[in-house]
C-alpha cells in the first residue's frame, strides 16, 4: 500500500486501457482477507415465484392450485426427485444440478408477514432482524455485521456490485460498492489534469484513484450491467482479495404473464450463476452461492395467468462448496389447512437460519455471533448439512 | 483565501453560481427568497392522493377478478404512477434552478430530509410529493412546531413510521376485534423524540417513548375518511411524557397530541440538537461548537422562530470559516452543474419523464442518493467522506463527462465556464489545468469534476 497514489494514476493514466497487464498494478497489495472460502448473496427483487421454479408436481394439490403454472414434466420441467421438476428455463443449471453443486430449499421466508410489500421485505431480507427493532436499527444489513465479526476485513473483503443499493452490506464496516458498467472514459491528459486537479484535496486524491484502479480492471461496459456484467465483475473480485460479494437481479413481480416474466428473470438469475462458475474458476471449488427473495407468491394463479405476492419460498443455494443435488428442509404441502393463511406457502423454516449455518461453514463464524449479532434473535436449529 | 459575501451565499446557501442571474447581494436578500419557496403552483393535495388511492384499489380490485383489459388498465395507471419521482425530481430540480438566492429550496431539502419519509411502491409517490408541499413548504419561514405538528400528523409519515397501524391496546378498534392482536407501534413516538426533536442523547428513557406512542394512538389514514384521526383506535386516558400530562378527560383528541409536539419542540434539547443539525448541513460536517452555541441561543430566545435562526446563521462567521469543508450532495450537485451551465428550470421541465429517469434519476443513485429513497428515518448522511466514495465520485466524473453536452449547446469555453461556475473561488491548479484540456467537452468536465465544484 506504500505505492504513491500520483505516481499510480499517472501510470494507470498514461498506459489507458492496457492497465490491466500494468506491472505495478501487481505490486498493490492488502491486508490478507480471511480465508479462502468465498460467499455471494444474490438478491432476488419483486418476490420469485418459488413454486414456479421448484415445481413441486408430486403434490396432488398442485395442480388444482394451478392449472397452468408450474405444471411439472410433462411440460418440459426437468425432473430433480420424483417430486420436484426444475423450470425449463433454469436447464442450463441442470449439469450443476447433477454434480452436487446445484441444491434448493422449497419452502422459507423471512420473519415478515402478512403485509406482503416489496420494499419492506426487501428491507427486512437485508436487514437480517425480525420485526420487532425500529426500523432505524434494522438499517445497515447482515453480511456487514458478518464482517465486523472477522478478523482480518479490509475494504476489499466485500463488495456490492451494481448500481442499485445493496442495504445487506451497509453499516459500520468498510465495505467497496462498484457498478461494472461505469465508464471512466477520460481521455489520459484529462486524467493526468484531473489528478494535478485533486493532488492536494487527499479525499478526492483517494477516491479517484481507487475508481481508476477498479474500472481499468472492470473495463466498464454498457452490457456489465446485467446480471452476467455484475457477475463476471464479482468474481473478478473474489479471485482476488475479496470474499464477501453481493448484487440483485431484478424482475420476479409476475402478477400477469407469469412465463414470460419468471422465464426471462430465470435466464438472467442462469447466467449469473455460470458466470460466477466461469469466472472462478478453481475458486468455484471454495465458493458458496445463495440466492433468496422477499417473499414467495400465491399458491393459486389469479385470474391473469400470474401470482400475487405471498409468504414462503425457495432458496437456491450453489457453488463448489456445497452439498447439492438434492432438496433440503422440509415440505409443508398444499393441502387447504397446510397454506398460510388458507393462500400461501407455509414456510418451515427461517431463510436466515440457511445463511447463518452457510456463514458458520464459510468462514467459521461462532453461533453466537450469529443469532445475536448478524441475524438477531434467531435460532439457527438444526445443521442441514447444506455444505460439502 | 477571502470570498465575498455573494459568492459565498451562491455557493453555501443555495445552488451556486449562474451566468443567468447575479448572486444575493446581502443576508436580506438570502433570507427574503425563503418566501418564494412556500407554495408552488404545481402543489400536489391529500385530496388528490385519495382520489389516485381510490382509483388504484379500484383497478387493482379489478384486475383480481380477471380479465386482459382489466390486467392492462391496471398495469397502464401503476406505470403513470411509476413515474412520478421522475416528474417529482424535475419540478424540485426546476425549482431549485430558477431560484435567484435558492436558500429557500435547499431549505425545503433541508427540511424535507430532516423530516424524512421514503415513498415505497406506486401508491406512495404521491403521498411523498404532497408532504413537501403541505407539511414543509409552508412553514419554512414559520415556528418549528408548526412544521413538526405538520410532518408527523401528515398520511406520508404515519405509513413511512408505521402510526397507521398503531392501535391503542385499550381502545375500542382493539376491544372489539380481539382476535387482530392489535397493539401499539412505537415507530413514529421514538422518531420524533430521537430523531425530530430533543435528540437521542437528551434526558428521556423509554416510559416517556412509551407515553408518547400510547398518545398518538389514533393518528391514521383513511382513504374514504377525512381528517388524520380516528378516536376508536386512540388508548383511553391521560399520558405523561417527559413529567407533563396530555388528555384523559373525556374523548381522545388529537389536540392533546398537538400539545405534546408543540412541548416537545420547544425543549432546550429541541433547540440544541436542530441548531446543531442547522450547523453540520450548511457549514461544517463537525460544526464548531461556538456557532451551536449561537444558534442554540437565538432558537431559545425567539422559541423556534425559524427566520430569525437563519438569520444567525447567514450573518455568522463560521459561513466564510468553513468554506468548502462540506461536499454538495447529488441533488446539489446535479442543480449546481445545471445552474453553472445555463440550464433554466423551462428547459428541465421541457425533459421526458423518461429521460430524467436515464439522465438524472440513474446518476443520483449511482451518486449514492436515490431520489426519496433514503435508507432509514435518520435520512441522507452529512460527512462528505459518504458522497465522495470511488463509486460516487466515479459517477459524478460521468456525469460530468457526458450530461453537460446534451444540456447545453453549444458548451461554453471551459476558461469562461471556469470563471461563471467558481468567479473569484477557483484554485490556481484548477484554474493551470482546465486551460490544458484537449477538448472543451473535457475542460468542462474538469471544472465539474473538480473538487472545487463538488465542494461548498
Amino acid at each position: 500500500m506504500m505505492l504513491s497514489r500520483r505516481l499510480f494514476l499517472k501510470s494507470t493514466a498514461l498506459i489507458g486501457c492496457s492497465a490491466a497487464a500494468h506491472p505495478l498494478l501487481n505490486t498493490i497489495s492488502f491486508a490478507s482477507a480471511p480465508g479462502e472460502n468465498r460467499l455471494v448473496v444474490i438478491i432476488l427483487r419483486g418476490a420469485m415465484d418459488g413454486l414456479d421454479v421448484l415445481q413441486p408436481y408430486g403434490d396432488r394439490d398442485l395442480a388444482a392450485l394451478r392449472p397452468t403454472l408450474s405444471v411439472g414434466p410433462d411440460h418440459g420441467a426437468l425432473d430433480l426427485d420424483g417430486f420436484f421438476a426444475l423450470h425449463p428455463a433454469l436447464a442450463p443449471l441442470f449439469p450443476l444440478w447433477q454434480a452436487g453443486q446445484l441444491g434448493f430449499v422449497p419452502a422459507v421466508s423471512t420473519p415478515y408477514r402478512d403485509k406482503r410489500s416489496h420494499f419492506d421485505g426487501q428491507d427486512l431480507l437485508e436487514a437480517g432482524t425480525g420485526n420487532d427493532l425500529p426500523i432505524r436499527l434494522q438499517q445497515g444489513g447482515w453480511l456487514n455485521r458478518l464482517l465486523q465479526d472477522m478478523p482480518g476485513v479490509t475494504s476489499q473483503t466485500a463488495y456490492s456490485v451494481g448500481a442499485e443499493e445493496m442495504l445487506i452490506l451497509t453499516g459500520k464496516a468498510p465495505a467497496r460498492s462498484w457498478a461494472p458498467d461505469a465508464q471512466l472514459r477520460l481521455s489520459a491528459q484529462a486524467q493526468l489534469l484531473l489528478d494535478h486537479v485533486y493532488h492536494d484535496d487527499a479525499m478526492f486524491r483517494e477516491a479517484a484513484a481507487e475508481a481508476t484502479e477498479i474500472a481499468t480492471e472492470a473495463m466498464g461496459d454498457r452490457s456489465a450491467a446485467d446480471a452476467a456484467g455484475l457477475a463476471r465483475f464479482a468474481a473478478s473480485r473474489l479471485n482476488a482479495d475479496t470474499r464477501i460479494a453481493s448484487f440483485s437481479i431484478a424482475g420476479w413481480d409476475s402478477h400477469a404473464n407469469q412465463p414470460l416474466i419468471i422465464g426471462k428473470a430465470l435466464d438472467r438469475l442462469a447466467q449469473a450463476i455460470l458466470t460466477l462458475r466461469e469466472g472462478l474458476g478453481p475458486n468455484w471449488a471454495k465458493t458458496t452461492v445463495l440466492a433468496m427473495t422477499e417473499f414467495g407468491r400465491t399458491a393459486r394463479q389469479n385470474g391473469s395467468g400470474g401470482t400475487d405476492h405471498g409468504t414462503g419460498g425457495a432458496m437456491l443455494m450453489a457453488g463448489g462448496a456445497i452439498r447439492g443435488g438434492r432438496i433440503i428442509g422440509d415440505w409443508p404441502g398444499l393441502g387447504e389447512g397446510d397454506l398460510y393463511a388458507g393462500r400461501d406457502l407455509m414456510p418451515t423454516r427461517d431463510v436466515r437460519a440457511y445463511a447463518a449455518w452457510a456463514m458458520r461453514g464459510m468462514f467459521g463464524t461462532g453461533r453466537d455471533s450469529l443469532e445475536t449479532t448478524i441475524f438477531p434473535g434467531l435460532d439457527m436449529g438444526d445443521d442441514p448439512g447444506m455444505l460439502a | 483565501m477571502s470570498v465575498s459575501f455573494p459568492e459565498l451565499a451562491a455557493i453555501r446557501l443555495g445552488y451556486g453560481l449562474s451566468p443567468l442571474m447575479a448572486p444575493p447581494q446581502s443576508a436580506a436578500e438570502v433570507l427574503g427568497s425563503v418566501a418564494l419557496s412556500l407554495t408552488t403552483d404545481d402543489a400536489v393535495t391529500l385530496q388528490q392522493v385519495r382520489e389516485s388511492a381510490e382509483k388504484l384499489a379500484g383497478l387493482t380490485k379489478a384486475r383480481a377478478e380477471g380479465g386482459a383489459a382489466a390486467t392492462e388498465r391496471h398495469r397502464a395507471y401503476t406505470t403513470e404512477l411509476s413515474f412520478l419521482p421522475m416528474v417529482d425530481l424535475r419540478r424540485r430540480m426546476a425549482r431549485a434552478l430558477d431560484a435567484p438566492a435558492g436558500f429557500g429550496e435547499r431549505l425545503v431539502q433541508f427540511w424535507a430530509d430532516h423530516f424524512t419519509v421514503r415513498a415505497d411502491g406506486s401508491g406512495a409517490q404521491m403521498m411523498a410529493m404532497a408532504f413537501v408541499d403541505e407539511a414543509i413548504r409552508p412553514h419554512l419561514n414559520g415556528r418549528f412546531e408548526d412544521m413538526l405538528i405538520a410532518a408527523n400528523t401528515h398520511p406520508m409519515m404515519l405509513r413511512y413510521l408505521n402510526q397507521d397501524t398503531s392501535v391503542g391496546p385499550g381502545s375500542r378498534v382493539a376491544r372489539n376485534n380481539p382476535q387482530r392482536q392489535l397493539g401499539l407501534n412505537e415507530n413514529l413516538a421514538r422518531e420524533t423524540i430521537e430523531l425530530h426533536t430533543l435528540g437521542v442523547n437528551a434526558d428521556y428513557d423509554q416510559t416517556d417513548v412509551r407515553q408518547l406512542a400510547e398518545l398518538m394512538t389514533g393518528l391514521t389514514f383513511r382513504r374514504r375518511h377525512e381528517g388524520v384521526f380516528n378516536g376508536n383506535q386512540a388508548e383511553p386516558g391521560a399520558e405523561v411524557v417527559l413529567g407533563r400530562s396530555y388528555g384523559g378527560d373525556g374523548p381522545a383528541r388529537i389536540e392533546d397530541i398537538h400539545a405534546a409536539l408543540t412541548d416537545l419542540a420547544r425543549y432546550p434539547a429541541t433547540a440544541r440538537h436542530l441548531s446543531f443539525k442547522l450547523a453540520q448541513h450548511f457549514l461544517a460536517d463537525q460544526p464548531r461548537k461556538a456557532v451551536i452555541d449561537d444558534l442554540t441561543a437565538v432558537w431559545r430566545e425567539t422559541r423556534g422562530d425559524l427566520p430569525s435562526v437563519y438569520a444567525a446563521l447567514i450573518g455568522h462567521q463560521e459561513l466564510a470559516a468553513t468554506f468548502r469543508q462540506k461536499v454538495r450532495q447529488p441533488f446539489d450537485y446535479l442543480v449546481a452543474a445545471m445552474r453553472a451551465l445555463g440550464v433554466t428550470g423551462q428547459q428541465i421541465l421541457a425533459i421526458e419523464p423518461k429521460r430524467i429517469r436515464n439522465d438524472m434519476h440513474r446518476a443520483m443513485a449511482r451518486m449514492g442518493q436515490p431520489w426519496n429513497r433514503p435508507t432509514g428515518p435518520d435520512g441522507w448522511p452529512e460527512p462528505a467522506s459518504d458522497w465522495i466514495t470511488p463509486q460516487g465520485l466515479a459517477a459524478r466524473i460521468e456525469w460530468a463527462l457526458k450530461m453537460p453536452a446534451r444540456l447545453a449547446d453549444p458548451l461554453p469555453d471551459p476558461r469562461g465556464f471556469l470563471a461563471v461556475a467558481l468567479g473569484d473561488t477557483a484554485g490556481e491548479a484548477l484554474t493551470w489545468a482546465v486551460p490544458k484540456a484537449e477538448s472543451v467537452l473535457e475542460g468542462v468536465a474538469i471544472v465539474l469534476a473538480s473538487n472545487e465544484f463538488n465542494r461548498r
